[in-house]
């Protein structure tokens, strides 16, 4: 089961994690103190506290979520659709995201621009975000201007219009999207390749955004195209939070999205999977302008849909023993105690439908060798699997999870995208409903046994980021 | 305190109805005088924010610049007779979330608890900020943290970019120096600078205080006087003259070797007291407010595909005002996307903002405020700017009509005002044809 989402922009980028998609000045801006959480032994179940969710299927085969919050006259209106980069076609990596991109050019009925500007006119915001697994588009404004979106929303889900007017220039929008993204930033050159190198045979291994190369070849009938076989009510989920009642949004389906023809049927999603992996893999990238080495591993892991039962509760416990906050594992050995680490982290995220990556980091002091950070890291992992996590941590941890999950519930944006990212990754409503019992439910045992499983070098990649020194200074002369 | 009332209450506000319902801010002074605007909700928890005004990054000595960062990162990191780790341990099995920033101008803090566990999460603020310990330890292991974070600083173009910015636009002034310090600087500050440097500038007397959630007008008194009662009444800050920005019409180019090269560029503003603010906001959102309703990003991004992202903003300050913006493009168009910011501003600031424009900009200003307020963490937040930018407990009642109030011919005369006076930019990278002017 799906975790809550992130609260801010990734610490840790993960597979799973959205990487927002439109423009800069209107990224996802999800409420940071959301990330302090609230005492977890508080006398109301998280389950007495979760608001009444509404959840039905048109005929169309349109599923709803309906997330009521009455507190401000706001709606927060999502669609999220079963598609993202691990469904492009070898060799067009990139093309769910410039899809997302061209979703803004217009229909027949609303050209271009009149979607966004109506939506700025009543003061609302509006974005969109593609993973591997899914694209999202979303708008937030005044509670009675719903309607409208639903409008919008419905009609550009099968009724897009493109021109190579248009597709032209989204399409360089896009390669500067990647400079600024990848390209300038060698944390992230690195991460891709090591992605690549996690993944043996699951297209996972290909960046969201594409290869560079691949991306400047996508074209008007390549996006068209795509859009035809995967834009359709039956294969997306519409999520709506805020001051909004199930009727309400059932009834407004009526005029808009329960009008729309299903215009494809959707066969499983089913990717090619991973073999048995017998070899540590490493991956090193060297930059001129790298001034603090650093090491990161990615270990191959389940994804909340594909663990046995409790499996993905206990790696996120796992995760947050190992690498969250100064009381975790690596940041007490690396940081306090032996003294050779600047920072530490682990992060683990299941919200994905075939796999996901559990990680490990650590940025040496000055003086300290990768190979001395990585040994110590590896005692830290090891000792973990060999004599497993003591009670204290265990109920500390679990206590903090399942207050953020609690403290979630101020925020009906990430709400929204919790429901929203767990259906479209093959959870349920109530596989959400249930993460914080599912949570308190873990044990020692099961943390030990997880991390036994699955903190497997073998399976494997750990990545190595280091000073280029033959052009020193990165100075471009 | 045993007085069950906390000083005066009046309820002197509510919010409009489009941004929180029948929602009031109520205004509380302390029987020790400290001021605090509270919102009463339905919520298990309680967020609070505050700042002392005045305390930030411009207080720093001149070669000691990041002690204001430093000393905020390490309030947090030991107080009383609990060291780093145990403070945190206590924290974190309560889940109390407790942080501090330094701004150029300002300190702020915020507080978020469960209000089970109130009285202890404002023991812990109040340790925080009266007995900070400063260990040796945590100092260095603080220092070494963000001398890393600064020496990557030093290689990556949107900092550089920033940096060389503030510095052409504020020589000689605390403003044109880097508010987080340089790692040289950051290795000289001593465990007696964080100690002064506490004192000076956590006091009552230019304490903002908003609470919202899960707590009584009442309670607040003597609450925030148990908190805060203890602090000097006065900070002792230094006098921080008022400057305009200099350097218009100055370009700069920073040479390295990235693919896209790095743009920020910047004009001088229009102050938050200003009585032409408001149509100042209203030009800036109609020039760059970052989405395809402005016109840079018409221009630049939606028609050319010369750029990802490119916005700008108005930026008030104590003592002064900028307008500034950024942008990132591929080398071989840098030149090209640098024209059209300055063609597109030259063209709004001579011809003014179209009869629509200012219509639906004046819409979206108004309307977008409600999505701002609709968490508890975000009144407090937005309470505190409000006190900061001295608007008065009623400003988001009086906030529509403000913006109403600005016609065409007010956009027309602030165009003009804020867009031709020239640009400063820098350029961080390996642009064609784009070279420093002398």
């Amino acid at each position: 089961m799906p975790k809550p989402p992130p609260k801010l922009l990734p610490k840790l980028l993960g597979i799973a994690n959205p990487r927002p998609g439109r423009a800069l000045a209107v990224a996802l801006t999800l409420s940071a103190t959301l990330a302090c959480a609230l005492l977890a032994a508080l006398p109301l179940s998280p389950a007495a506290a979760a608001p009444e969710i509404g959840h039905f299927t048109l005929a169309n085969g349109l599923e709803v979520v309906v997330i009521p919050d009455h507190r401000t006259p706001v709606v927060t209106h999502m669609v999220y659709y079963k598609v993202g980069a691990a469904d492009e076609t070898p060799g067009k990596s990139g093309l769910a995201h410039f899809l997302e991109h061209l979703m803004f050019k217009g229909t027949s009925k609303n050209p271009l621009g009149r979607f966004s500007q109506t939506v700025s006119t009543l003061g609302g915001h509006e974005n969109a975000f593609t993973t591997e697994d899914y694209t999202a588009y979303y708008q937030r404004t005044p509670r009675d201007r719903l309607k409208t979106l639903m409008e919008f929303e419905a009609d550009r889900m099968t009724n897009l219009v493109l021109t190579d007017e248009v597709v032209r220039p989204e399409l360089q929008v896009v390669l500067e999207e990647q400079n600024m993204r990848v390209a300038n930033n060698p944390g992230a050159r690195l991460y891709e390749a090591m992605e690549a190198a996690l993944f043996l045979n699951h297209p996972y291994g290909r960046p969201t955004i594409g290869w560079r190369h691949e991306i400047e070849k996508l074209d008007r009938a390549q996006a068209l195209a795509f859009y035809r076989r995967f834009y359709t009510p039956n294969n997306a989920v519409l999520v709506v939070a805020g001051d909004v009642t199930t009727e309400e949004v059932k009834a407004l389906t009526e005029t808009t999205y329960a009008q729309v023809p299903r215009v494809a049927e959707m066969p499983p999603r089913l990717r090619p999977m991973e073999p048995p992996h017998e070899a540590a893999r490493t991956v090193t990238l060297a930059d001129p302008r790298v001034t603090q080495p650093s090491l990161r591993r990615l270990y191959l892991a389940p994804s909340s849909h594909t663990a046995a039962p409790g499996e993905n509760e206990a790696l996120d416990v796992l995760a947050a023993i190992l690498g969250s906050g100064e009381n975790s594992r690596l940041h007490q050995a690396l940081v306090i105690e032996q003294d050779i680490a600047l920072s530490t982290g682990a992060g683990y995220d299941g919200t994905a439908l075939d796999y996901s990556a559990f990680q490990v980091a650590a940025t040496p002091k000055p003086g300290t060798t990768l190979p001395q950070i990585e040994t110590a890291m590896d005692a830290v992992v090891a000792d973990v699997i060999e004599h497993g996590v003591t009670s204290e941590e265990l109920e500390r941890t679990k206590n903090k999870l399942v207050a953020d999950a609690i403290y979630a519930q101020d925020n009906q944006m990430t709400l929204a995208r919790w429901y929203g990212e767990a259906l479209a990754t093959g959870s349920t409503v109530e596989d959400v409903q249930h993460w914080p019992d599912a949570v308190r439910a873990v044990t020692a045992d099961e943390v030990r046994a997880v991390a036994r499983r699955y903190l497997d070098k073998r399976s494997s990649v750990t990545g190595y980021l280091i000073k280029d020194t033959s052009r020193p200074e990165g100075k471009h002369t | 305190m045993s007085k069950i009332a906390a000083g005066l209450v009046v309820a002197l506000s509510t919010f409009a109805a489009s941004a929180a319902d029948a929602t009031q801010i109520e205004r509380v002074v302390s029987p020790l005088g400290i001021e605090a605007w509270v919102v009463h909700e339905p919520s298990p928890l309680i967020a609070m924010d505050f700042a002392f005004a005045g305390g930030g990054a411009t207080q720093d000595p001149a070669d000691k610049l990041g002690l204001s960062s430093l000393a905020a990162s390490l309030w947090d990191d030991g107080a009383g007779d609990l060291d780093e780790k145990a403070f945190h341990t206590r924290l974190e099995s309560k889940s109390i979330g407790l942080s501090f920033s330094a701004g150029r101008d300002n300190v702020r803090g915020s507080l978020r608890t469960l209000s089970a566990n109130r009285d202890e999460a404002f023991d812990y603020l109040r340790l925080a900020l009266t007995a900070p310990r400063f260990d040796t330890d945590a100092v260095e292991r603080a220092r070494r943290q963000i001398v890393s974070r600064l020496t990557r600083a030093t290689t990556s173009p949107n900092d550089i970019a920033s940096r060389t910015w503030w510095q052409a636009a504020f020589p000689g002034h605390p403003y044109g120096r880097p508010p987080g310090g340089t790692p040289e600087s950051i290795a000289r500050i001593t465990i007696d600078d964080l100690k002064t440097y506490t004192k000076r500038v956590l006091a009552r007397g230019q304490l903002k205080l908003a609470i919202v959630g899960d707590i009584t007008a009442a309670e607040v008194g003597p609450l925030i006087d148990r908190t805060f009662g203890t602090l000097p009444a006065e900070p002792e800050l230094k006098e921080v003259a008022d400057v305009a920005m200099q350097g218009l019409g100055r370009r700069i180019v920073v040479p390295l070797d990235v693919p896209q090269a790095v743009v920020t560029f910047g004009t001088r503003g229009i102050g938050r007291s200003d009585p032409d603010f408001m149509a100042g906001y209203v030009v800036s959102h109609i020039l760059g407010n970052g989405t395809s309703s402005s016109r840079l990003y018409h221009e630049v991004r939606e028609k050319r595909g010369l750029a990802y992202g490119i916005s700008e903003s108005l930026t008030w300050l104590d003592h002064s005002a900028l307008l500034v913006g950024g942008t990132a493009t591929r080398s071989a168009v840098t030149g090209e996307a640098i024209g059209l910011i300055e063609s597109e501003m030259h063209r709004l600031g001579e011809s003014g903002p179209l009869e629509q424009e200012v219509a639906d900009a004046k819409s979206y200003l108004e309307g977008s405020y409600a999505l701002g307020l609709d968490t508890s963490a975000k009144i407090a937040s937005q309470l505190v700017q409000i006190q900061l930018d001295k608007l008065g407990i009623d400003y988001i009642d009086r906030r529509t009509s403000l913006i109403e109030a600005v016609s065409l011919a007010d956009t027309k005369r602030v165009a003009k005002r804020l867009l031709d006076a020239g640009l400063l930019v820098t350029v961080v990278g390996k642009p064609e044809g784009v070279a420093s002017t002398e």
